[in-house]
């Protein structure tokens, strides 16, 4: 047993452990496993947006795409931003119809608003559809990151394991409290982690960050301006990217279904006021992407110039807390992926769709039952067919923001109707699978054009149809935003 | 729309104006500003400054939007 290995198993196993204990004491019924029973405040909700936030792609992800993209990695800083910036205009709205009308997820929403089953269905079926390889991309992260970090003592399928069964266990324990607690674990190990290097390694190897920028521009003159090391990446599509991914980043089901977790309205906004600040630790990640393109050039995959350059630069009982860091950073956020994803299917597929008369305990086993049936999947998918889902990872985005104008119209204007949303999603859905090997479009981002005409084929059928004569589930609130 | 809304949405339309229309005039790595490259900068400063924007939203809702009383536990 070397000491990278002890420290990052001993911070897995705690992180469990606090996640089985948060939940102690708690009635586990549907309210309180989906949503906390509503009563998370300021901090709570801030760990468990931040725990959502802050995937593996934060480590692996935003520091690859330095090293091998260089500036259009800088969208990951902005479209965050523009999304809290949304949220604090749509979240407080959906937060209060959850609130008086018992909803627990993202389907609730749309068969409450839209007075239709069937869309809360297919809305259900597409968040599970791309929610499962967004998934499989924590477990690979994981199993990559803690194999690496132990100097591959730990092998990727031991790993994998190990850290599903420990999900697993507090995901069942603890629903979505013990996702808020572990993230406590996780933003300090990850802020330690992030910190440390970022502000390390240009200082070693350059001096100074200015330095370092100094260096990587005199060897790749064009690295630090759109387009960057690529060719179809230019201004046109950061800008097309970061309105989508903006848009879209609340139309996960998980993260979509966190407002429901606060304990106020009044939580959310302030909330939405500080998480932009919680985007800045990103330039750090980004800085040593950066330094590892001129330390370290050359690598096959730039998903590991953040590991590979702490290996070369820190001793191993650092890499260890990177490597427990990197753990938890993927458990986090896969629990709340495989809580929501198995909600989805227990609450809105099987009741909403088959079995309105499904008792809530019904509801809540069958949950239950469908975490281990969704983490074992993906557990599959993760190690033995680990390129089967890339193509649904790469649309996941352009995908889920095609809810966007069912959600946001919704909220605003009393004249859309069930129809209306349902076409322009299959017009963007079709948009994006088909023409997913032409993205980028015209320069632009493709899940943008999609979503653009989606919000046109929505706006236009509504207004072909007849205005509902009374629109009884058009909340008068929401129109007061 | 009630007036608080109204002033709180050009608060919310900062963001995107800083950090959307404004790109392709910024695109560029001079003058390096705190030893970071200048479309970094500016990235970095309004992703910093988006809460001030947000606070002020939020201050302009709180004066002069009705309060909802649903929002007290």
């Amino acid at each position: 047993m070397n000491l990278a290995l002890i420290i990052i198993f001993s911070v897995i196993f705690l992180s469990a452990v606090l996640g089985v204990f948060a939940g102690r004491g708690k009635k586990m019924d549907l309210e309180m496993w989906t949503v906390g029973g509503r009563r998370f405040g300021v901090i709570l909700i801030w760990l468990l947006m931040a725990g959502e936030v802050y995937t593996t792609f934060a480590f692996l992800g935003a520091s690859g795409w330095a090293y091998s993209k260089g500036a259009p990695a800088f969208y990951i800083l902005i479209y965050c931003t523009l999304a809290y910036t949304v949220s604090f205009f749509i979240l407080p709205v959906i937060w209060r119809l959850g609130k008086k009308h018992n909803l627990h997820t993202q389907p609730d929403f749309f068969i409450h608003r839209y007075d239709s089953r069937y869309l809360g269905v297919f809305v259900a079926v597409v968040g599970v559809i791309f929610t499962i390889p967004y998934l499989q991309l924590q477990l690979k992260g994981l199993g990559s990151i803690v194999t690496e970090a132990s100097n591959r003592t730990i092998g990727f399928n031991t790993a994998v394991v190990i850290a599903f069964l420990l999900t697993v266990a507090f995901v069942l324990t603890s629903g979505i409290r013990g996702s808020a607690w572990v993230s406590v674990i996780k933003d300090i190990l990850m802020l330690l982690a992030v910190g440390v290097v970022g502000l390390g390694v240009p200082h070693i190897y350059f001096g100074s960050i200015g330095g370092m920028f100094r260096a990587l521009l005199a060897q790749h003159p064009n690295h630090l301006t759109f387009p960057g090391a690529t060719t179809n990446m230019d201004t046109l599509w950061v800008m097309s990217t970061v309105l989508l991914t903006g848009a879209g980043f609340y139309m996960w089901p998980s993260i979509f279904a966190t407002a429901f977790s606060a304990k106020s309205a009044e939580t959310i906004k302030r909330n939405a006021i500080i998480m932009p600040l919680y985007q800045l630790p990103v330039l750090l990640v980004l800085l040593v992407g950066f330094t590892a393109l001129l330390v370290i050039p050359g690598l096959k995959d730039g998903d590991f110039a953040f590991l590979s350059l702490v290996n070369k630069t820190y001793p191993p009982w650092f890499m260890g807390i990177v490597g427990a860091a990197g753990a938890v950073t993927a458990m986090v956020p896969a629990s709340i992926l495989v809580l929501f994803a198995s909600t989805l299917i227990a609450k809105n597929v099987y009741q909403t769709g088959f079995n309105p008369r499904a008792s809530e305990q019904s509801v809540v086993r069958l949950s239950r039952f469908m975490v281990i049936v969704i983490m074992a999947a993906s557990l599959v998918f993760a190690i033995w067919l680990p390129n089967a889902l890339v193509d649904l990872l790469l649309i996941g985005y352009n995908g889920v923001s095609q809810f966007c104008p069912g959600v946001v119209l919704g909220l605003f204007w009393r004249r859309i109707n069930a129809q209306a949303v349902f076409s322009g999603m299959i017009a963007g859905l079709s948009l994006v699978l088909l023409l997913h090997r032409h993205d980028p479009f015209w320069g632009m981002n493709l899940g943008f054009v999609a979503l653009v005409v989606n919000f046109m084929v929505t706006v236009f059928i509504s207004w072909l149809r007849p205005a509902p004569k009374r629109a009884a589930r058009f909340d008068s609130e929401s129109a007061q935003l | 729309m009630q007036k608080g809304t109204k002033y709180a949405l050009l608060f919310g339309a900062v963001p995107f104006i800083t950090l959307v229309l404004a790109l392709p005039f910024i695109n560029r790595v001079e003058p390096f500003i705190l030893g970071l490259p200048f479309v970094l900068f500016w990235i970095i400063l309004w992703v910093a400054l988006t809460p001030l924007a947000l606070f002020g939203a939020y201050q302009c809702e709180k004066k002069f939007n009705q309060p909802e009383s649903e929002d007290e536990e």
